[in-house]
C-alpha cells in the first residue's frame, strides 16, 4: 500500500464498531456530519441484530454492515449504497426513496415495504410480505419469497428468482412481479400475463444490477387484472 | 409484543451452562416485554414414582414452614421443599391431583405453577433482568429452557398470568400474540372437566394442546389440531419432558428466529437475542415458516 492510499483511507473511510458505540451515534453522524466530512465509505462492525442501522441517509456514501442486521436496516434511504454481509430482520429498506440496499444473506418479513424508489437486492430468501405496498422500488430476490408478497403493491418491479408463496400479488395495483420458480398461489386480482420484449429487457436489466446469472426468458409475469379497481356491488364481497 | 426465549443444549457438557447462555436472550428480549417474565427449566428426571411441584406464594418473605409441616402431616410422606423467596419446589411421591386439590383447599394463596418429573417454573412481574437476578437464572442447569418476556394484551399483569403456562405434567407453553377464540376453547375443555386458573388466552392454548396429547395425539398431531382450532396470531414455544417445539400461525406476524449448531438449538424473537451465543455466526440460522412444525428432541 503506498502513502497516497493510506492518506485516502484515513480521510474518506470511517468505522463504527457497534460493540463500542451506539446505533444512535452512527445515525447522528450519517444525518448531521456526513455531508461535510468527506467520508465516502463506512464500515459498521458488530451490528449483532441491532435495529435501525443506517436509516434515513440523505447523502451519497457506501456502507458495509459486517454481520447480522436487525429491523429496518437502510429504512428511508435516499442516497446511500448499503451492503449487509449477513441476514436482516423485518422491514429492510422500508420506505426507501433511492440508492440501494444489498443483503448477502436472507431477509425477514416486509422487505422493501412501501419503498418509493432505489434497488433492494436480497441474495438469499425473503420472508413473508416482501414488497408489501411497494410504491416504485425495484426488489430482486435471489431465493424464494414468503406468503402475501407484493400485497397491494402500487408501483415498481419485484423479481423473484426462486419460488413464491401463497397469495402472491394480492390486491395488486400497478407494480409488476416476475417469478422464475413456482407460484404456490396468486392473490385476489393478480394474474399471470405473457412476457413481452419490454418485460424481458426489464428483467435482464434488473438481474444485471443484482448480478444474478439467470435467463430472463425463464421468468413469468404477474400483474393486476384490475378488476378490483372499481366497486362491484354484485360481487357480494367475494373476490 | 412479547419475547420468546428458548434453548436446548445437545452437548451434555453444556447443561451446566444452560442458564448462563439463556439469560442474555431473556435480557435482550426485555424490550419486547418489560412487565413480567418467566421460564420453565427441564432438569434431571426424578424417579418414576416421584413428582415435583413449583409453587408460588403471594409474598417474597412468605413463611413456608406451616405449609411444609401440614403437608407432611396430611400426606405422611417424605417431602422436600426448596425455597427461593416467593417460589418453592416441592418434591414428594404424591400425585398431582391430590397435591393441587389439597393446596388449593388449605393454602388458597399458594399457586401450583407446574407438576412433573423434570419441570421447574419461575415467573413473576417486574423487569426481566431483575427477575433473572431474583431467581438466579444464570445458575440454572438442565437440558432445555422455555422462557418469555411479557407485554400484556389479553389479561392483567400478575405473576400467574406471566408465561410459561403449564397443563398436565412436564408440559409448558409461551406465546407471543393473541388468541381470538380462547373462550370457545375454554368452554369446550371445561365440559370435559378441565379446570382453568386464569382468564388468559394463552392458558386456553396450553390446556387445549396438552389435552390433545392426553387424548392420544403425539405432540406433532396436537399442534396440527391447534392450527385448525386455535384462531389468532401466535408464535408458540412448547416444552415437554424431552422436546422443544416451535410453531407460528398462518399469518406469521409474530417473529421468531432459530440458531442451530451441533451444540445447541437457540430460539429468540429476534436475532439480537442470539448474538452472544458461541459460534452463532456459523450456526444454521432460519425463520420458522407459517404452520410448519419445528420439534427438537433432547
Amino acid at each position: 500500500m503506498d502513502s497516497l492510499t493510506v492518506e485516502k483511507r484515513t480521510t474518506m473511510d470511517k468505522t463504527f464498531d457497534l460493540a463500542k458505540s451506539s446505533v444512535r451515534e452512527l445515525n447522528q453522524f450519517l444525518h448531521q456530519d456526513l455531508a461535510t466530512s468527506g467520508v465516502k465509505h463506512i464500515d459498521v462492525l458488530n451490528p449483532n441484530g441491532s435495529h435501525s442501522i443506517a436509516v434515513g441517509v440523505n447523502h451519497p456514501v457506501a456502507i458495509d454492515i459486517r454481520g447480522q442486521g436487525g429491523y429496518y436496516v437502510g429504512g428511508m434511504n435516499k442516497f446511500a449504497d448499503i451492503t449487509v454481509h449477513g441476514n436482516v430482520g423485518w422491514g429492510v429498506a422500508e420506505n426507501m426513496m433511492s440508492g440501494s440496499v444489498r443483503v448477502k444473506g436472507f431477509a425477514s418479513e416486509s422487505a422493501g415495504a412501501t419503498g418509493h424508489g432505489g434497488t433492494l437486492i436480497i441474495e438469499g430468501d425473503a420472508s413473508l410480505r416482501c414488497g408489501i405496498s411497494m410504491k416504485g422500488i425495484d426488489i430482486v430476490v435471489g431465493g424464494r419469497v414468503g406468503n402475501y408478497s407484493a400485497f397491494m403493491a402500487q408501483a415498481g418491479r419485484l423479481v423473484i428468482c426462486g419460488d413464491a408463496g401463497d397469495a402472491l400479488g394480492d390486491s395488486l395495483y400497478e407494480a409488476v412481479i416476475y417469478v422464475r420458480g413456482k407460484i404456490k398461489s396468486l392473490g385476489a386480482d393478480a394474474q399471470q400475463e405473457p412476457m413481452t420484449a419490454a418485460d424481458h429487457a426489464a428483467v435482464a436489466e434488473l438481474l444485471k444490477r443484482a448480478g444474478f446469472p439467470y435467463d430472463p426468458t425463464e421468468f413469468k409475469r404477474v400483474a393486476s387484472a384490475r378488476s378490483l379497481y372499481h366497486w362491484n356491488a354484485d360481487a357480494n364481497q367475494e373476490y | 409484543m412479547c419475547g420468546i426465549v428458548g434453548l436446548l443444549v445437545k452437548n451434555p457438557a453444556m447443561r451446566s451452562q444452560l442458564g448462563e447462555l439463556m439469560v442474555p436472550i431473556l435480557e435482550e428480549m426485555a424490550s419486547r416485554g418489560p412487565e413480567s417474565a418467566g421460564l420453565a427449566v427441564f432438569t434431571d428426571r426424578l424417579p418414576e414414582t416421584d413428582r415435583k411441584y413449583s409453587l408460588h406464594a403471594p409474598a417474597w418473605d412468605y413463611d413456608w414452614a406451616p405449609f411444609e409441616a401440614d403437608f407432611i402431616k396430611r400426606f405422611g410422606t417424605e417431602a422436600q421443599l426448596a425455597v427461593k423467596g416467593n417460589h418453592a419446589v416441592l418434591t414428594c411421591d404424591e400425585p398431582a391431583d391430590a397435591v393441587k386439590a389439597w393446596t388449593h383447599q388449605h393454602y388458597p394463596g399458594l399457586h401450583v405453577l407446574s407438576a412433573g418429573r423434570r419441570i421447574d417454573i419461575y415467573k413473576d412481574t417486574g423487569h426481566p433482568a431483575d427477575i433473572a437476578k431474583r431467581y438466579d437464572f444464570p445458575k440454572l442447569t438442565g437440558t432445555h429452557v422455555v422462557g418469555h418476556t411479557r407485554m400484556a394484551t389479553e389479561s392483567a399483569v400478575t405473576p400467574d398470568r406471566a408465561h410459561p403456562f403449564t397443563a398436565g405434567e412436564d408440559f409448558c407453553l409461551v406465546h407471543n400474540g393473541t388468541i381470538s377464540n380462547p373462550f370457545m376453547i375454554r368452554r369446550k375443555l371445561e365440559h370435559r372437566g378441565i379446570r382453568f386458573e386464569t382468564d388468559n388466552d394463552t392458558e386456553a392454548a396450553t390446556r387445549f394442546l396438552e389435552w390433545r396429547t392426553r387424548e392420544g395425539d403425539s405432540l406433532e398431531q396436537a399442534l396440527q389440531k391447534g392450527f385448525e382450532e386455535l384462531d389468532g396470531f401466535y408464535t408458540f414455544l412448547i416444552g415437554t419432558e424431552n422436546k422443544l417445539a416451535l410453531v407460528r400461525d398462518a399469518f406469521a406476524c409474530k417473529p421468531a428466529i432459530v440458531a442451530e449448531t451441533d451444540d445447541y438449538v437457540a430460539i429468540s424473537s429476534e436475532f439480537r437475542g442470539l448474538a452472544h451465543l458461541p459460534g452463532v455466526n456459523n450456526a444454521k440460522l432460519f425463520e420458522p415458516m407459517p404452520e410448519e412444525l419445528y420439534v427438537w428432541t433432547v
